[in-house]
């Protein structure tokens, strides 16, 4: 009773420490206030606040399609990664590729961010490319240290599935693409998916890196909310973490019915 | 029919052989080249104009002059303004880290020994927040602390002060700051590797007369020490570079390695003083890291 008890206590208290913050953020977007700590009463002025201001919703089309594409591109190169680190024997200088997929992971991002900002300018002097930091220098920074997280995904699912079955059906004189896209694939598909979702979120997520890289028309979410708090305290703020929130707990709770379900089977 | 083997077999290698160069090269092109640059830069001669660095390789005398120099390291490891920039991100690390620690593997270790159907549930709960924008999880803790803020406010209600105190913008909020951002990084790999674990280690391990604390030490342990530094690793090289906590929660206190960089770049314009602290951080921090890892992966698979 006594060890049940320290258990309730114990995940009651760590549960309250990591929602208190967020659930007062979102009690606060309903503040009337101005002033956002003095509670004057109920309100949603500061969503409909929100809607009105093209700088955060233009800001939030753009960390949209950035993540998305980024998303799929570090998915595309993480696959490749994680099929090649298991499945390929003869990769030049493997251990440079193992470097060059794994210390993405373990290099702090201001460090990234720096280095990406210099490539850019000093490339484009050289060649003249890019011509000018944008949504495509964010892309293909955020590209960059998203790949090494789905690679790492990709391949520790590959690794702990039976080779056997791939060689099986080579032996059969199934044809290599085919075997790839008709047994590798599906395998790996769940990791795909969850890879794709990561590298999603890191670039969604990002302020950092992508202040470094972008440039005129490429202001992300992080980079506009981050300019409106870094001074002081902005109501609208408060409404948009309310409906980030809601976005993400719509998506947990399927993503909880889905397992379920998936377990039940 | 050997044609066609030839053929299938060639284009095995083929499709090998694009999945092996296409991210090779975007890695060698956006990761390995950016940094060499960084070390370019790193010793290369600053002054005014654009890029604010002298060529490296200077034809314009009719000869070949390398412009060169160490100058840069020697300045940054001269002024201990910038040592202690470092000292402090270090310890801020390193702290933030064991209070994850401490905080986390209590959780983790309860969600994981959870019945199915709430492990479930609580998984869900705790992976909602590592999914929340960090930046607004941050922020939030700004709007809490505030003068005017609920904290305050319930303190003064419950009379234990009669006017607001001033808990924003110090070392401590960023410390709160870091753990509150930083924790699902440290439960998640400790879950993982808990829920993998036998329960009926810890009975036999009882059965056999150890006292509860023994079967944690050694048992329970040594069992999820992966999962340990798995979730140290998240949370320390992260916090070691952190700039957007202390900015929003930190005060003039301290000042951490992650801002002193930024200052260098975009304060200062100082490119080469940035990339020689960079490159600094890379050699001191990043490389026995890496080492650590490729050490630490071999251990692990002799031991399994």
């Amino acid at each position: 009773m006594n060890k049940s008890l320290l258990k309730i206590i114990t995940l009651a208290i760590g549960f309250m420490f990591l929602y208190f913050p967020i659930l007062t953020l979102i009690a606060y977007s309903f503040n009337e206030n101005k002033r956002v700590m003095l509670w004057k009463g109920f309100s949603l002025k500061w969503y409909g606040k929100l809607f009105q201001n093209e700088q955060i919703i233009e800001a939030f089309l753009i960390s949209i399609k950035v993540a998305s594409l980024s998303a799929t591109f570090a998915t595309i190169l993480g696959v490749m990664i994680g099929y090649s680190l298991t499945r390929i024997s003869k990769i030049p200088a493997r251990p440079f590729f193992i470097f060059l997929s794994s210390s993405p992971l373990v290099m702090p991002e201001i460090i990234l961010g720096l280095s990406l900002l210099l490539f850019f300018i000093s490339s484009n002097h050289l060649i003249g490319f890019p011509s000018s930091k944008g949504q495509l220098t964010v892309l293909i920074s955020h590209i960059t240290f998203s790949v090494a997280f789905v690679a790492i995904i990709i391949q520790s699912r590959l690794s702990s599935y039976d080779k056997n079955i791939e060689e099986a059906a080579q032996d059969l004189g199934t044809l290599p693409n085919k075997i790839f896209w008709k047994i590798t694939a599906p395998v790996i598909f769940p990791s795909i998916v969850s890879g794709w979702l990561l590298a999603f979120t890191l670039s969604l997520d990002d302020l950092v890196v992508a202040s470094f890289t972008n440039g005129p028309g490429a202001n992300t979410l992080p980079i506009v909310v981050f300019s409106k708090v870094r001074l002081g305290l902005s109501p609208e703020v408060n409404a948009l973490s309310a409906i980030i929130m809601l976005i993400v707990i719509i998506a947990a709770v399927f993503y909880y019915l889905i397992n379920r379900s998936n377990i039940k089977k | 029919m050997s044609q066609f083997i030839f053929l299938m077999n060639n284009f095995l290698r083929k499709q090998n052989f694009w999945f092996v160069f296409t991210p090779y090269f975007w890695l060698i092109l956006f990761f390995f080249i950016p940094l060499a640059l960084i070390f370019k830069i790193s010793i290369s001669v600053s002054e005014w104009g654009m890029p604010p660095y002298r060529d490296f390789i200077d034809f314009s005398d009719g000869g070949i002059k390398i412009n060169s120099t160490l100058s840069n390291y020697a300045f940054i490891f001269s002024d201990s303004f910038y040592l202690r920039s470092f000292l402090n991100s270090l310890s801020l690390a390193f702290t933030s880290t064991l209070i994850c620690l401490f905080i986390g593997y209590p959780i983790a270790f309860y969600v994981a020994k959870s019945k199915e159907n709430i492990r479930n549930l609580l998984l869900i709960l705790l992976i909602i927040p590592f999914w929340t924008s960090f930046l607004l999880r941050v922020y939030a803790w700004k709007v809490i602390l505030q003068g005017s803020g609920i904290i305050n406010v319930i303190l003064m209600k419950l009379g234990f002060i009669n006017e607001p105190i001033s808990m924003l913008y110090n070392q401590y909020t960023v410390i709160l700051g870091v753990v509150y951002t930083y924790l699902p990084f440290m439960i998640l790999p400790l879950y993982g590797y808990l829920v993998k674990f036998d329960l009926n280690l810890i009975n036999a391990s009882n059965d056999l007369g150890a006292k509860p604390l023994k079967t944690f030490i050694r048992v329970i342990l040594p069992l999820s020490l992966p999962g340990i530094i798995a979730g140290s690793m998240l949370v320390f090289i992260p916090v070691v570079g952190e700039f957007v906590i202390p900015e929003l929660l930190g005060g003039s206190d301290k000042l951490y390695f992650g801002k002193i960089i930024w200052d260098e770049f975009f304060v200062n314009r100082d490119w080469p003083i940035a990339s020689a602290l960079a490159m600094s951080g890379i050699l001191i921090l990043v490389i026995p890291i890496i080492i650590f890892q490729l050490m630490f992966a071999k251990y692990n698979f002799k031991n399994e």
